[in-house]
């Protein structure tokens, strides 16, 4: 390996880290306070890439001004209802919630073939979107900075929210100790219909991202799943900053298998070496500090 | 009063035992069986209509040997095991005459064991790998020898000296890029890499990486599906046009172009035995029929017009053998040879077209210009003589 192309594959790992956690930022939110196995969040990013396609229709090229925030809107009131009819009757049985989302997520990939065919749509980046950076001999393609922006952005809205909000800090407090905050006053139902109404619609974003850089259809939030759920259990559960340097360390390890191998052996050796780190830390990187999670 | 009701429904009856009767006796039972889901959809749910397209027209003229063709529609998914499920269900349990469907070269060996099993015949409709031969499928997409070697040829004589192989990780693009590499150093030209890709795979960053460092003339590209979409979005996000480094590809004809999103495509090339373009009668008549039905600004593949033809090839070999029989209809389909939105085709003894080829240009909504063809008909060649050196079909 040269030097461009170890820093091109650099790139390529920051690259792929930022859509791992674009997608699974979202799935840590619900998966760590609710231990909500959602399988449908996927779909989520899909409804993501779907509005932004209804974006492009309405806004014409400089269409991304809408698409955020109806992308984020319209995921996250598909998320508020799927939680206020579905997931609330399953809380405490895990195996049941992963079922039900596996079955509204066929039901949602269905519905998107219903309405837009199955051949998916085109969306096509804006033009000061397209074109690159070129710094020595590396292309820096300016989609794709745009999506590493994008998820340090949602990263630091998220670790905002989290950490410095009242929100924040009932949702950390329900983490802990559900029974005890719901004692002092969290209304801890109303909080879980946000926190997942929240994850959709981050996801929702995510999907806004995608949709400049693969395919817009049906099955599109399929492809991501898998990948979300290893950050999600890399990072250890319910750890924003764990998916974080998880997105980003199985990013790197992607894109340097990728490089030195082949792309087709790639997948193959990043399970490999999630299985083995798994041996070795069962909690992932930064396990909660919670009892909540033992119940678990 | 109850015996007026008796005698109406013993008429009645009467009545929809006779019709039903007669229907099943005018009518003859066909499959089509294509992904109408899942990532190959984007490309064979308009083989599937192009199908359904040729039947109702030889329904409107009396069908077949005077049965009405009545069609089992079923979905293969994108998955392979379930194209063999759906063919068993087709052979065994509504007894069709023969069935028109596959895409991916994955589902099309999935099914093979099934029709041979069975004694049922397969018409299959799209471009592939040869190292095949059976007598239970008519193989009617390109052979390697008409569309790969071809395009391979096209390239290099217009000085696009080193080639770089990309292709979505299954058979059809693993067999092709064998025989490519076989005729590449055949042809002293050189071969600057070669990549594979899960099928549905969206990531192509570590790829544009190795073809940035591989610095080739040109890409051969057999990317299937909606990868297709991905890498090209990718490919122009990175700096890359038709002008800086051209892909010819064997898997992206109008219907893709369009979804793809047809200025990303701009100017790259395709090679295939047909383009929606071909200014030939049989095909204005074959667009315009089917742009009547499914929309006017619907996408014409070769795959659909192979489907198309597909349909009539087995009319007029059902009509020379006089029999439904598939095996009778596989004696009798040898040397049937038709005028076709394709041009002249002829079937040959091992099954496949004696058949043109096209290379074409992207432009304006996704259509292709023809840029180069073949001299005449090409006779095909299921086995490459290079790569499978003594293999022949029986």
């Amino acid at each position: 390996m040269d030097l461009t192309f170890l820093s091109g594959q650099l790139f390529t790992g920051l690259s792929v880290a930022s859509i791992l956690l674009l997608a699974a930022l979202g799935l840590a939110l619900s998966f760590g306070l609710m231990r909500v196995i959602n399988m449908a969040h996927g779909e989520f990013l899909m409804a993501g890439g779907y509005l932004t396609y209804l974006a492009a229709q309405w806004a014409g090229p400089n269409f991304l001004w809408l698409a955020f925030p109806l992308a984020f809107v319209g995921a996250g009131l598909l998320g508020a209802v799927m939680e206020f009819t579905v997931i609330r009757r399953l809380y405490g049985r895990p195996l049941d919630t992963l079922l039900a989302t596996f079955g509204i997520s066929l039901i949602l990939q269905q519905a998107a073939r219903q309405l837009f065919g199955s051949t998916g749509v085109p969306v096509t980046a804006p033009a000061w979107l397209s074109g690159a950076l070129n710094v020595g001999d590396v292309t820096l393609p300016y989609v794709r900075l745009f999506v590493i922006a994008l998820a340090l952005i949602v990263l630091g809205a998220m670790w905002w929210l989290l950490n410095r909000s009242r929100f924040g800090m009932h949702v950390r407090a329900v983490n802990q100790n559900r029974e005890m905050a719901a004692a002092l006053g969290v209304n801890t139902r109303a909080l879980d219909l946000l926190v997942f109404a929240l994850g959709a619609g981050i996801a929702g974003v995510a999907g806004v991202g995608l949709a400049l850089i693969a395919p817009v259809n049906p099955t599109v939030g399929a492809a991501y799943i898998v990948n979300a759920f290893l950050v999600v259990v890399v990072g250890g559960v319910g750890s924003v900053l764990g998916g974080a340097v998880a997105a980003v360390l199985l990013g790197f390890i992607t894109a340097l298998a990728e490089g030195l191998t082949s792309v087709s052996l790639a997948q193959a050796i990043l399970l490999v070496v999630v299985v083995a780190f798994l041996q070795w830390k069962p909690r992932g990187l930064f396990p909660t500090q919670s009892r909540a999670l033992e119940d678990a | 009063m109850s015996k007026l009701r008796s005698v109406c429904t013993t008429v009645l009856s009467v009545t929809l035992v006779a019709t039903s009767t007669a229907s099943a006796q005018s009518t003859v039972k066909v499959g089509v069986l294509h992904s109408l889901t899942g990532t190959m959809a984007i490309s064979e749910i308009t083989v599937a209509n192009a199908a359904q397209l040729a039947i109702d027209e030889i329904n409107a003229k009396g069908g077949v040997m005077g049965k009405k063709i009545e069609v089992v529609k079923e979905d293969g998914a994108s998955d392979w095991p379930t194209f063999a499920t759906k063919a068993e269900k087709l052979l065994t349990q509504d007894k069709v005459a023969t069935v028109f469907g596959g895409w991916t070269s994955a589902s099309r060996k999935s099914m093979l064991p099934v029709f041979e099993k069975n004694g049922g015949l397969l018409f299959y409709p799209v471009q592939f790998e040869g190292n095949e031969c059976s007598p239970n499928i008519i193989y009617t997409g390109a052979q390697p020898n008409q569309q790969a070697l071809p395009a391979l040829e096209w390239a290099l004589g217009k000085g696009y000296k080193k080639i770089f192989l990309l292709g979505s990780d299954y058979v059809y693009p693993r067999t092709a890029n064998l025989i490519l590499k076989k005729h590449i150093t055949d042809m002293k030209a050189t071969l600057s890499g070669e990549e594979y890709v899960a099928l549905g795979g969206t990531e192509f960053s570590s790829v544009i990486n190795k073809i940035k460092a591989a610095k080739p003339d040109v890409i051969i590209n057999t990317l299937n599906g909606d990868s297709n979409v991905s890498f090209f979005k990718q490919y122009q996000a990175a700096g890359y046009s038709a002008k800086t480094l051209p892909v010819i590809s064997f898997s992206i004809a109008e219907q893709e172009a369009q979804a793809i999103g047809t200025q990303l495509l701009d100017g790259q090339y395709a090679t295939w035995n047909y383009f929606q373009s071909l200014p030939n009668a049989a095909n204005k008549k074959f667009v315009a029929a089917y742009q009547a039905k499914y929309g006017k600004n619907a996408a014409i593949t070769d795959p659909m017009a192979h489907a198309y033809m597909d349909v009539y090839l087995w009319k007029a070999a059902v009509e020379k053998a006089k029999s439904f029989d598939p095996m009778a209809v596989r004696k009798a389909i040898v040397g049937v040879s038709m005028d076709s939105p394709l041009g002249k085709i002829t079937v040959d003894a091992n099954g496949s077209l004696t058949q043109a080829v096209y290379t074409g240009v992207s432009g304006a909504g996704g259509q292709f210009k023809v840029v180069a063809q073949s001299k005449g008909v090409v006779a095909p060649q299921p086995y490459d003589k290079l790569a499978f050196p003594g293999k022949t079909c029986p």
